[in-house]
């Protein structure tokens, strides 16, 4: 309006302006360092964990487990450290969540609960360009520092992989492998920022996080993430030993019969064996391959391993995207 | 070339069903301490979150420094808002606060700020939240001054100081008011502290505009006529805006000037700003919007009802 009837003075210039990243990467770590300084003695501690019990599992399967199956592996390897690090593998699966909850949910609800909104929106600066100036170098620093843990941690489940006790599909390892687990740490990151500038306080803005993260967390580990590409079929005879084995059912004559589980099998099971079935009949497979059932297993072959991370990573950080932007929006409509 | 800090037309602004702020015309004009004056839900934050971009109208428009659209980037480089709360960082050291206001801000007078703290007796390695709320209130003020601003909006600035804190933050504001000419707009329902800084006048109540204008233009209009109770009624048909009996007497205050004649029996006296405003404070009904409006393009003294 005004820039027809004279030209604009400089400071009058309404257009977009650039983010200040500098300016406001030292105001984001002033404000933030507690919660920085808190994930990072957080990881530190675990990291300082992970290489002290690690050098020791690396050591004791070098020594004990080649070959793999000897009874010196499993009580110098499998039988002293098998169960630390199902509790390790177990315990990292809350980390994303805690560092996206604690890192992420204060950023904008602390300024809403306290108030101090109305002194940051209206700086020079603008609302807009402060939150993108804060939001994206955090979530660059917590992204980052997972990703560099989840290189810590491929080195310390490495000797189990060696060993054959886990493969990489695990539910319990999967997430912390590849790109997954910086993934999942920018997703609880974002799901916390949204949450915060939604509910508007700090501590109901963190348990909704920790909520809503470990319900989509539970859902892709037991029905999304092996449908990412559809599983590939085979006999059970040849299945490969490194394949994540999905689900698996009986067929007589082409025609489904029964799933390789429950009643069905059972029943049919007690028929063949004319009541419960003996030890000299051979396995329950023998039996019913005798019988003219074929067992079929649906899997996904190991050289699927990363694209299968990258899908999840992939879909992990486009929702991130939406949901930091859904924020964005949020704050730049919110009224007090 | 005359311009004005805020203006409205038309502005409104409803939380649910319920308007804070409506139908409100004005034209603050540059170079004044303004005081926006009301009961308390009258609208006064309401009206002052508009102008500084926390809210969004509901309907009307709102334009600071020479129509630049209120929250846009170019408004808010020229004001700076001081919420009524003072709100700080807490956990922040007023140097960094200080720092922190730096870094928010293309313009930023360190110096001023350093020396200003250094004056006041503010250490700069002391946590924002362990300081007095007077020097809370200080640091705060002393932020946005620092911006070298062309409009200073304080909501509610003194309503929690002590009667020193409240004189001492006063004269700064004073004091940046005679120094950079800064315009200044602040609200509170300490009427007595108005008296002694403002020069312009806005009385909100009931979220409507009830009186704006020059604070001695206001008092010029205004007599106060005294006179028997018995007649008081007689005067009804003038534009009389609040009448106090005190037994035999009865008090008017009218809309009439020094020139104006005054009725046989009755005596006429000048008001004060704290009288005047405390009588349309208890006549909500009463209105006053004098021009001239020193607006381009609208025309808020036409509201009048």
């Amino acid at each position: 309006m005004t820039a027809l009837t004279m030209p604009a003075p400089p400071e009058h210039d309404a257009g977009l302006r650039p983010v200040p990243w500098r300016r406001m990467a030292w105001v984001t770590w002033r404000q933030h360092r507690a919660a920085i300084g808190g994930a990072t003695a957080f990881l530190g501690a675990f990291t300082v964990y992970l290489w002290l019990t690690g050098l020791q599992m690396h050591h004791a399967e070098a020594a004990n487990c080649h070959p793999a199956g000897s009874l010196g592996c499993a009580i110098n390897f499998t039988g002293r450290y098998g169960e630390t690090a199902i509790i390790v593998s177990i315990a990292l699966q809350a980390v994303p969540a805690l560092i996206g909850a604690f890192t992420g949910a204060p950023v904008l609800a602390r300024e809403l609960e306290t108030g101090t909104f109305r002194f940051a929106w209206t700086q020079g600066i603008g609302r807009l360009r402060w939150t993108a100036g804060k939001l994206a170098p955090l979530a660059v620093a917590v992204t980052a520092a997972a990703g560099a843990f989840t290189v810590l941690f491929a080195w310390y489940n490495q000797p189990w992989a060696a060993a054959g006790y886990v493969t990489p599909f695990s539910a319990r390892v999967f997430d912390l492998l590849g790109v997954a687990f910086a993934a999942w740490t920018l997703a609880a990151f974002a799901i916390g920022v949204l949450a915060g500038t939604l509910i508007r306080r700090v501590v109901p803005a963190i348990a909704a996080t920790l909520a809503i993260y470990a319900g989509l967390a539970f859902a892709t580990g037991l029905w999304l993430r092996e449908h990412y590409i559809t599983p590939l079929v085979t006999h059970s005879t040849n299945l490969p030993g490194s394949a994540w084995a999905i689900s698996g059912w009986y067929t007589k004559g082409g025609t489904f019969a029964f799933g390789d589980h429950g009643n069905g099998i059972a029943s049919t099971a007690r028929q063949l064996c004319g009541g419960p079935c003996s030890a000299s009949s051979g396995s329950l497979e023998q039996i019913l391959a005798r019988h003219g059932y074929t067992h079929w297993i649906s899997y996904q072959p190991a050289s699927r391993f990363w694209p299968l991370q990258w899908i999840e990573g992939g879909w992990l950080l486009a929702l991130s995207v939406l949901l930091i932007a859904a924020s964005i929006w949020l704050v730049r409509r919110r009224a007090t | 070339m005359s311009t004005n800090v805020i203006e409205t037309a038309g502005l409104g602004k409803r939380y649910g069903s319920t308007w804070a702020l409506r139908e409100c015309s004005l034209a603050i004009p540059a170079g004044h301490v303004t005081a926006l004056v009301g009961p308390n839900g009258a609208g006064k934050t309401t009206l002052l979150n508009l102008a500084v971009g926390l809210a969004e109208p509901s309907a009307g428009s709102v334009t600071v420094l020479d129509s630049r659209p209120a929250g846009s980037p170019a408004a808010l480089d020229g004001i700076a808002f001081v919420a009524q709360d003072m709100p700080v960082y807490k956990n922040l050291s007023a140097g960094d606060m200080l720092h922190l206001t730096r870094n928010l801000n293309r313009r930023f007078d360190r110096g001023y700020a350093e020396a200003r703290l250094g004056e006041l007796g503010i250490p700069l390695n002391r946590k924002a939240g362990k300081l007095s709320g007077g020097q809370q209130a200080q640091l705060a003020l002393t932020l946005a001054l620092a911006r070298r601003p062309k409009l200073l909006v304080l909501d509610e600035p003194v309503a929690m100081l002590d009667p020193v804190a409240r004189h001492d933050f006063m004269a700064t504001v004073l004091a940046a008011m005679a120094d950079d000419g800064v315009s200044v707009v602040l609200s509170s329902h300490v009427l007595a502290e108005l008296e002694r800084v403002a020069d312009y006048l806005i009385l909100l109540s009931r979220g409507r505009v009830q009186l704006a204008g020059e604070v001695d233009d206001l008092l010029a209009s205004h007599r106060m006529l005294t006179g028997p109770a018995a007649e008081a009624d007689r005067y009804a048909d003038r534009p009389v805006v609040h009448v106090r009996r005190a037994q035999a007497q009865a008090h008017l205050l009218v809309r009439a000037t020094a020139d104006d004649p005054v009725p046989p029996g009755w005596e006429a006296h000048p008001v004060g700003l704290e009288e005047l405003t405390l009588a349309y404070l208890r006549e909500p009904g009463a209105s006053a919007l004098p021009g001239p409006a020193r607006s381009r393009n609208t025309q808020p003294s036409e509201v009048t009802r």
